[in-house]
């Protein structure tokens, strides 16, 4: 149903290097100018660019198959929901997960964790028990917790971090003691990059027979995800982050914890049957998807997911790390620039601060060149006093991005220098 | 000159290198902090009252070129006048950085702005007016005893 771009896709490189050029001729907004500068889009930690066969998609949804799902017995009706299980069916594949209806589709990735909150850690955590995350986490992955122990009773645990940006793994596996109900750890860090060595984490975790969550927002675009692999309980990425539309993300959960889960929330769709005395809840995974769901988007993500399986992975991500290391080398050496994270594993994503000029002051000298560019405390204030600056300039990158747009960026902050003398 | 050439006068980097009036006031009678979560820029302003007149003004905290040298004028243009005329003169900043017609390109209200007008080519930048309003807020929950505000 989702054509694919073939002559793009299915050509061989040249050599045997990504083809960014070819790549970039399927994101339509690639094509555009920002303030009569070609667009230098470096803000894909915040969302991602849509290639043209997403937009198609929704656009061909609506123009000819929009009906409600899992109701009629009508044609198109039928039709949708054929669509909207076989999306289902493809992040299921994308995640290597064991089952379709351990994909549950959600808003977006603060959902899912919303969703697991409210659900396994309402009917899980007691008074004194506790919830361990990460010093790097988004706030979405922080407040619903605290909002968990605040409700329960519970206790908030924190992995500390070092200067380069990486977990303390000893202090970690002190903190899992008999009182922790779940780890709750993102994959990759959206404002340091690093990558965390998930694997390992759940292992030790396991080992103490404590259920993991990882918060996949800023790996699912990245890196291919295996979540039988890993082992992790709990899985979430974002649409939106990973080339596909907003409004659609997923909450991956292995069958036994999400049968046992309490449902989110009621309405339509997650009933078997209901009476004014009781409700007998659907099975999974439509327990959890009350209501109408995102159908568009869902047939969005599958396409999303298409496309960047077509490219050649391994490609792609060396693209990605010739990116970062581009960027980090040029940037490196300027005078009063200080590089925030230096893990040992990161995604393509640099956070730096430069002595005298905010952050926000190159966020606009770079948005005159159009190039896009974080400026700010990037959802993560925690780590940013962690790292005792208030702010830092965040240049986040997607196989699509050049080393003529790194020049860029580099030029800009030259620029930034110029202007603040 | 350029967009970021009216946005970056010198006046405006010199302000934000060497803020005056910068750093806690040992007996304010009010203060205020303001905050902009979007990009973090947080500070708080210090006023010390005498009868209805701002006899003394500081800020401190942290932010961009804009909120610092924003709130350094504020304080040279403030200190010494009654309140109400400060609230006045908020009142016209806050029309010259939106971009009100009225006031933006009024030669006249722009004289009355004094210095305050080198913040004018904020206007060209609305992701940046509540960097150039934040002290200004600030210094009207002070004035208000409001306590905090928040640019959002």
């Amino acid at each position: 149903m989702t054509p694919l771009n073939a002559e793009t896709l299915l050509a061989a490189p040249a050599a045997n290097r990504f083809d960014v050029a070819r790549v970039r001729e399927d994101f339509p907004i690639l094509q555009r100018l920002v303030n009569g500068r070609p667009l230098v889009y470096l803000d894909n930690a915040a969302t991602s660019q849509k290639p043209r066969t997403v937009i198609e998609a929704l656009n061909r949804y609506y123009s000819m198959e929009n009906a409600n799902v899992h109701r009629g017995v009508h044609y198109l009706s039928e039709q949708a929901t054929a669509a909207y299980e076989r999306a289902r069916r493809r992040v299921q594949r994308f995640l290597h997960a064991r089952d379709s209806s351990e994909i549950i589709f959600v808003r977006g990735t603060t959902e899912a964790i919303n969703l697991v909150a409210n659900t396994y850690g309402r009917s899980r955590v007691r008074p004194g028990d506790e919830i361990v995350v990460s010093a790097m986490e988004h706030p979405s992955y922080i407040v619903p917790w605290q909002m968990l122990c605040e409700a329960q009773g519970g206790r908030l645990r924190v992995i500390p971090m070092n200067d380069a940006g990486d977990l303390l793994l000893d202090e970690y596996e002190r903190l899992l003691n008999p009182r922790v109900r779940l780890v709750a750890v993102t994959h990759v860090s959206n404002a340091l990059g690093t990558m965390n060595p998930v694997k390992e984490m759940i292992a030790v975790a396991h080992a103490r027979g404590i259920p993991v969550l990882l918060d996949g927002a800023q790996a699912a675009p990245h890196r291919e995800v295996d979540v039988q692999a890993l082992d992790c309980d709990f899985y979430t990425f974002s649409g939106h982050k990973t080339f596909g539309p907003t409004g659609i993300g997923i909450l991956y959960g292995k069958a036994a914890l999400l049968e046992e889960m309490p449902p989110f929330q009621g309405g339509g769709d997650m009933i078997r049957s209901v009476t004014f005395e009781r409700t007998e809840y659907a099975p999974i995974p439509a327990k959890f998807e009350a209501g109408t769901p995102s159908i568009a988007d869902a047939i969005g993500l599958e396409a999303a997911i298409d496309y960047l399986e077509r490219l050649d992975r391994p490609l792609m991500e060396a693209h990605e790390a010739e990116l970062l290391r581009h960027a980090t080398e040029a940037l490196a050496p300027i005078p009063g620039l200080r590089m925030i994270g230096a893990a040992r594993e990161k995604t393509g994503l640099v956070s730096f601060v430069l002595d005298g000029i905010h952050a926000h002051d190159v966020g606009t000298i770079a948005d005159r060149d159009g190039i896009a560019l974080r400026a700010g405390h990037h959802c993560a204030q925690p780590v940013m006093e962690r790292f005792g600056v208030p702010a830092t300039a965040r240049a986040s990158f997607a196989f699509y991005n050049t080393h003529e747009e790194i020049d860029a960026l580099v030029a800009a902050v030259h620029r930034a220098r110029q202007i603040f003398g | 000159m350029d967009d970021l050439g009216e946005l970056y006068q010198q006046v405006i980097l010199d302000h934000n290198r060497r803020p005056r009036h910068f750093g806690k006031l040992t007996a304010p009678s009010r203060s205020a902090e303001g905050h902009n979560p979007i990009c973090g820029d947080h500070i708080t302003v210090y006023v010390r009252t005498d009868g209805d007149q701002i006899a003394e003004v500081s800020f401190e905290g942290s932010g961009c070129a804009i909120s610092r040298a924003s709130a350094s004028l504020m304080t040279q243009a403030v200190s010494g006048k009654p309140a109400q005329e400060a609230e006045k003169l908020f009142r016209d900043f806050q029309a010259m950085v939106t971009g009100d017609p009225a006031v933006a390109t009024g030669a006249r209200e722009v004289e009355r702005l004094g210095k305050l007008a080198a913040l004018a080519g904020v206007r060209a930048f609305p992701s940046r007016i509540k960097c150039a309003t934040l002290a200004w807020h600030a210094l009207h929950a002070a004035l208000s005893e409001a306590g905090s505000v928040s640019t959002e």
